[in-house]
């Protein structure tokens, strides 16, 4: 099983000092904890795509890039890469190129934005997001594992003799999860293609998550990718950990309270019973994060945190981050407990490789 | 058959009015929907009750456990009585909220019957400016005539034209009879029957 660390890459005040850090100070930050990830142990760093304050991340693949730079082992990915906006042919270069970069440590993961605005700004319309996912995806693959490519859609200028470059490293395409709170349709998606499916459970509440993952268990088995708990299913989550539990508590509250996210809805205590947001011990965050399986319809392959964002302070994230490699270090051994044996683990460059090989012999 | 019609009063205050015209509402509808043959529960949703939860459904995205239950309450109902109290021209906040936060297409051919109370009779047409196109807008069926109840209405006898129980009686004829020609509502649920990707892939 994967672990890592996610987020969006917002610029917030924290409501402690009332300071707001620079873009800048934000942009060097997540890139020293996505290096401080790596060497705690954790196996993925994710980072969303987001074109409007208060967020950074507008250029996903610039910053991959130098973290890949930067890095040995974790694999590199997103959260989200908007297929919905983005030219797919686009996506096609940049993340092969990230590919051969970073020696095979990426994987993606297609959203469709969290802002309406977005689709005007880049020439589409928002009721047209499920089918541009639909459309831009299926071009997205075609433009990784075919050479040559001549094809004509509803929402981009058609291609003729069209190679994408440079090719998949290896001639392996990079792994790909679908992220998606509420539409059947993504969950249907992912599961055509037997590509991994990834809800982000800190949003909402388990009876939700379980039917979305379910239906996405459902439908890979439908599609002949495996038996429904072979599926390959990511969770999200917050953390938040003080060795004791009443201090993670007291000193997460203001952060919570005035997020842009979270605040002046339900309250933290509501919010941690209903969501997969995790503010206690260690042990708290480890008993929780192990009964997720419940979320997810038993086994799954990756489980991504949230340390960072809503104006938590860097000297913070970079204790949580360490916490979360210890935290990490019971999991594994613990998700390891009873897991059947034909329940795999989330794809890889290697794992895809010999896969191909395999085939091809 | 057994039917079921869930009433939602918007008033804010005990004693209310608002609760009270509900309260006639159902039961003439009850009587109505009994005399086709029809075995009738009635599900009462207060909404100050759920105050909060609508708050918080709107900002999380959402609803809590307690909300949840009430919108497949409304969902499952073969039939809808909203009664709102009218504030500053209009259905007041509360009654919007918990519109905004329905399935939008929880009502979706249903009957809904709407009523709402006011200061002074000047305000009856709300009904007609105000509810009546919030709940064509969601598709719902809402039947020809609506409730106004003034504060005079509780006063006036038999002598008065066209008084609230003649009113009443009415609306809960048309529920009845547009309850009585339907079948069960059946809610289609996208996680159990999704669209095949072949079908989103051809762009149907």
């Amino acid at each position: 099983m994967q672990f890592g660390i996610f987020g969006v890459g917002d610029v917030a005040r924290d409501p402690m000092t009332g300071r707001n850090p620079s873009e800048h100070e934000r942009i060097k930050a997540v890139v020293e904890y996505a290096k401080l990830a790596e060497e705690v142990g954790l196996d993925v760093f994710a980072i969303g795509e987001h074109h409007n304050p208060p967020f950074f991340p507008s250029s996903p693949t610039t910053l991959l890039g130098h973290v890949a730079a930067r890095t040995d082992k974790i694999v590199l990915s997103t959260s989200t890469t908007l297929i919905t906006t983005n030219d797919p042919v686009k996506i096609a270069e940049d993340y092969a190129m990230l590919q051969h970069l970073a020696d095979g440590r990426v994987d993606l993961m297609m959203g469709r934005g969290n802002t309406g605005p977005v689709y005007p700004w880049f020439g589409q319309d928002i009721r047209n997001a499920i089918p541009l996912a639909v459309e831009n995806y299926d071009l997205l693959r075609r433009l990784w594992r075919e050479e040559v490519v001549d094809w004509q859609g509803k929402f981009r200028t058609p291609l003729q003799s069209f190679t994408s470059t440079p090719r998949p490293l290896d001639g392996v395409p990079p792994f790909v999860w679908h992220g998606s709170i509420r539409s059947p349709e993504i969950a249907e998606q992912a599961a055509y293609y037997g590509d991994g499916f990834l809800h982000n459970n800190l949003l909402w509440p388990k009876e939700h998550v379980q039917r979305m993952v379910g239906l996405y268990r459902r439908r890979f088995e439908h599609y002949g990718h495996g038996s429904a708990d072979q599926a390959i299913v990511g969770l999200g989550a917050q953390v938040f950990m003080r060795k004791n539990s009443q201090d993670a508590v007291r000193e997460f509250r203001p952060y919570f309270d005035n997020s842009a996210a979270y605040g002046h809805g339900p309250s933290l205590e509501e919010t941690m019973r209903q969501t997969a947001l995790l503010v206690g011990s260690p042990q708290e965050v480890i008993d929780r994060t192990l009964a997720f399986r419940e979320y997810a319809g038993g086994d799954y392959q990756r489980q991504l945190f949230n340390v960072d964002g809503i104006g938590v302070p860097r000297k913070t994230v970079l204790q949580q981050i360490e916490m979360l490699g210890e935290v990490v270090q019971v999991l594994r051994k613990e998700f390891a407990v009873g897991r059947p044996a034909h329940v795999p683990n989330a794809p890889t460059h290697a794992s895809l490789k010999a896969a191909a090989a395999g085939e091809n012999r | 058959m057994r039917r079921t019609i869930a009433v939602v009063s918007a008033g804010l205050r005990q004693p209310s009015s608002t609760r009270m015209l509900a309260d006639r509402l159902a039961a003439a509808a009850r009587r109505e929907l009994e005399q086709l043959g029809a075995e009738v529960d009635v599900e009462l949703i207060e909404l100050r009750d759920h105050g909060h939860d609508l708050v918080d459904n709107l900002l999380a995205g959402y609803p809590s456990e307690e909300l949840k239950r009430v919108h497949e309450t409304v969902a499952r109902a073969d039939a809808l009585i909203t009664v709102t109290p009218t504030f500053s021209a209009s259905y007041n906040g509360i009654f919007k909220m918990f519109v905004d936060v329905l399935d939008d297409t929880a009502l979706v051919d249903k009957p809904v019957l709407i009523a709402a109370t006011g200061g002074t009779g000047r305000h009856s047409l709300v009904l007609e400016h105000a509810l009546r196109p919030l709940f064509a807008y969601l598709h719902a069926v809402v039947l020809p005539t609506a409730v106004f109840a003034a504060p005079e209405d509780w006063g006036a006898g038999d002598t008065a034209q066209d008084q609230l129980v003649h009113r009443i009686d009415r609306a809960a004829g048309e529920l009845a009879r547009e309850v009585d020609r339907r079948e069960k509502p059946t809610h289609l649920d996208p996680f159990d029957v999704p669209t095949p990707f072949e079908q989103l892939l051809a762009g149907e």
